[in-house]
This record gives structure tokens, C-alpha cells and sequence, in this order.
């Protein structure tokens, strides 16, 4: 039985999400696994309150670090980030992100589907800048710490992989309950009507992160590339594409998350994903023939 | 962007990035990373 990209993807999204949260147990106990692996980043958004998170989210651990006593900027965290965008660029969305593969199960819901005005797309950029990198730094308190803005006031990742289990599990947390939770808990309620109704609404509107990634999405390694000689302007890679992009016009779209599926439907096979360069490795291929011709010649 | 341009973004950014990494490691602050998320993040869960 030959797998199709589609399944392979969902499976590599399931893969990561398992590994994403591996410590299923601490939902019992409402602990978190406090484990060494804590201080490496997921690639993905996934809430290091999360009693099952391995790893350290990258969003809560860039304002944790910036909004810390001795640092205003974390470079462990950013050099992280850069580094994987630049090698992988917006696939660690479509393929490694655990908050990604909930908000596609989401959008299997039957519900009203709409496509997302163009200009909310911006939102995630302010957000980015205002919540994650500049509130940690200037909103501090007497003793010099910032708040992570983002987790304490938007995060609705926050709020369903870590707030709700938390709280499920501990009656003394439950105490404390205030406001903010409410507000918080409109933000999660909004995002996952939003997701049911847009693909991967909070990816396309809220998430620092892919903001990131897809600002690093027009120099990463992995890349999409359109054979213009082949492609017949059917069009049809860019009706196929649930992040509303154009491959053929905008292959290095901020936006566009690798999914594979414009590929897919290709009917020219113009589009190629991948680390290396089509016109390259045919380039390379021929090179190797011609040293194999060349010396079996002699 | 031409492909010269993004070969040379792309080698300064992993560049940067390396050493980015090995800076932020050397002045500790993966363990200011691992303590916070370690610890329920009382503000993450919106309690904070």
C-alpha cells in the first residue's frame, strides 16, 4: 500500500505531537515533567505548562529570558529560532507544530467554512513585536522583571494544554480563578470557533511564531520552487491551497506553511519542495554522467 | 530576491545563529529556560 503526501504529513504531525507530549501520566497528577529536555525549545507552539510537554516553548521561554533580572534579550532562544527557520522555514508549522495539527482536526468540524480577510493576516506581526519582544522589556516591576505578555494575556495554546488540565487536577488552583482566565478563556473560545470555521485561524492571525518562521520562510533551505517552463497556469495549485496562497507568483510567501498540497495537484509536476534545487540537481546528474562517460572512455 | 542574495542571507543568518546559540548557552540561559518551564507558569494558564 503506497501512503499518499497527505497521510505521510498527518502521520509526521501525530509523530511530533507524541513526542511534543510524551509525559501523558503527569494529566493525573497535574505535575510537569521537570526532566533535563526542558531546556531545549520545540520547533513548534506547545505550552511548556502543558503537564504532558517534553520540551520548552519558545515563545514563553524568549519572554521568560528577556523578561528576566540579568537579561533584556535572550540570543539561546533567538539563535534557536533563527536557526531553524533558516534550514526549515514554515514546514515546522505544517509538519512539527502540535497546535497546527489541532487546529487541522478543528477544521474537519462541520461548521460554517470562511476564508480569512487578507489584512488580519498583519495582526500576528503586532502581536509579535508588541506582546512577545517589546511588553517583556518595558513593562517591568519593581524588581526589574518583565511579564510574557503573550502567554499571560493571549496564549489560548496556554490555556488549553496547560490551564484546563491544570485546573482539572488541582482543586487549590482552582481557587485563584479570576478575570484574567475569563479573558483567557474567551480568547480559546474565540480561537477554536475561529479554527473551525478559517484552516489553521490562529496560525494565520495570532501565532508569533509562524510569524517568524515565515519571515525566514524567503531564505529557508527547505524551499518551494515553480518550474515556470513547465507550469501551464491552470491555477489549480493556488485553489488547492488552504493557507490562500499563490505558489506560482509568491513561492516564498510568508504564509505558506510547506504542506505539500499544491504539489500534489500539480498536473505539470512544476512544483518541487525540498532542501535542494531541481535545476541544480539535474545540473549535478549531468556533471556525474559526464565524468562516468568521460572515464569509461579512456 | 535574487538567489545570490538569499544564499548570502541565508549563510549570515545560520551564522549569527550559531553564535547566538553558543553566547546564550555560555551565559546561562538555558537554565533560565529550564527553571521557568519546569514550574507551572502561572501566568501562561491565566492565573497569573
Amino acid at each position: 500500500m503506497k501512503l499518499t503526501n497527505t497521510v505521510k504529513r498527518k502521520l509526521i504531525q501525530i509523530a511530533a505531537f507524541g513526542f511534543s507530549n510524551i509525559h501523558l501520566g503527569n494529566f493525573k497528577s497535574g505535575s510537569l515533567y521537570t526532566g533535563s529536555w526542558k531546556q531545549f525549545c520545540n520547533p513548534g507552539l506547545n505550552c511548556y505548562s502543558c503537564p504532558a510537554a517534553s520540551l520548552a516553548c519558545p515563545i514563553g521561554a524568549l519572554q521568560a529570558v528577556s523578561g528576566s533580572m540579568n537579561f533584556k534579550f535572550s540570543f539561546y532562544v533567538v539563535g534557536f529560532l533563527l536557526a531553524a527557520g533558516v534550514i526549515f522555514g514554515r514546514v515546522i508549522c505544517g509538519f512539527f507544530c502540535p497546535f497546527g495539527l489541532l487546529q487541522e482536526l478543528l477544521h474537519k468540524i462541520p461548521f460554517p467554512k470562511r476564508k480569512l480577510p487578507k489584512p488580519l493576516r498583519y495582526l500576528k506581526y503586532i502581536i509579535l513585536v508588541v506582546f512577545v519582544i517589546l511588553l517583556p522589556i518595558i513593562a517591568i516591576d519593581y524588581m526589574g522583571m518583565g511579564k510574557p505578555a503573550f502567554c499571560e494575556f493571549i496564549c489560548p495554546a496556554g490555556t488549553l494544554e496547560g490551564g484546563i488540565p491544570l485546573l482539572l487536577a488541582n482543586p487549590r488552583l482552582r481557587t485563584v480563578i479570576g478575570e484574567l482566565f475569563s479573558l483567557k478563556a474567551a480568547i480559546l473560545v474565540l480561537t477554536l470557533l475561529g479554527c473551525m470555521s478559517v484552516y489553521r485561524f490562529f496560525c494565520k492571525t495570532i501565532c508569533p511564531l509562524g510569524a517568524i518562521y515565515g519571515l525566514l520562510n524567503k531564505i529557508s533551505l527547505y524551499h518551494l520552487e515553480v518550474d515556470q517552463k513547465k507550469c501551464v497556469g491552470c491555477q489549480k495549485c493556488a485553489h488547492v491551497c488552504k493557507m490562500d496562497v499563490d505558489p506560482v507568483k509568491h513561492p516564498d510567501s510568508a504564509e505558506c506553511i510547506r504542506c505539500g498540497e499544491c504539489r500534489d495537484a500539480c498536473p505539470a509536476q512544476a512544483i518541487h519542495l525540498g532542501f535542494t534545487s531541481p535545476a541544480r540537481a539535474s545540473e549535478h546528474k549531468l556533471h556525474k554522467q559526464h565524468v562516468k562517460d568521460s572515464t569509461s572512455g579512456d | 530576491m535574487s538567489s545570490r542574495t538569499k544564499h548570502l542571507l541565508r549563510a549570515g543568518t545560520l551564522t549569527a545563529a550559531v553564535l547566538f546559540l553558543i553566547y546564550g548557552v555560555s551565559r546561562g540561559e538555558a537554565a533560565i529556560v529550564l527553571n521557568k518551564a519546569i514550574h507551572i507558569c502561572m501566568e501562561c494558564i491565566g492565573l497569573g
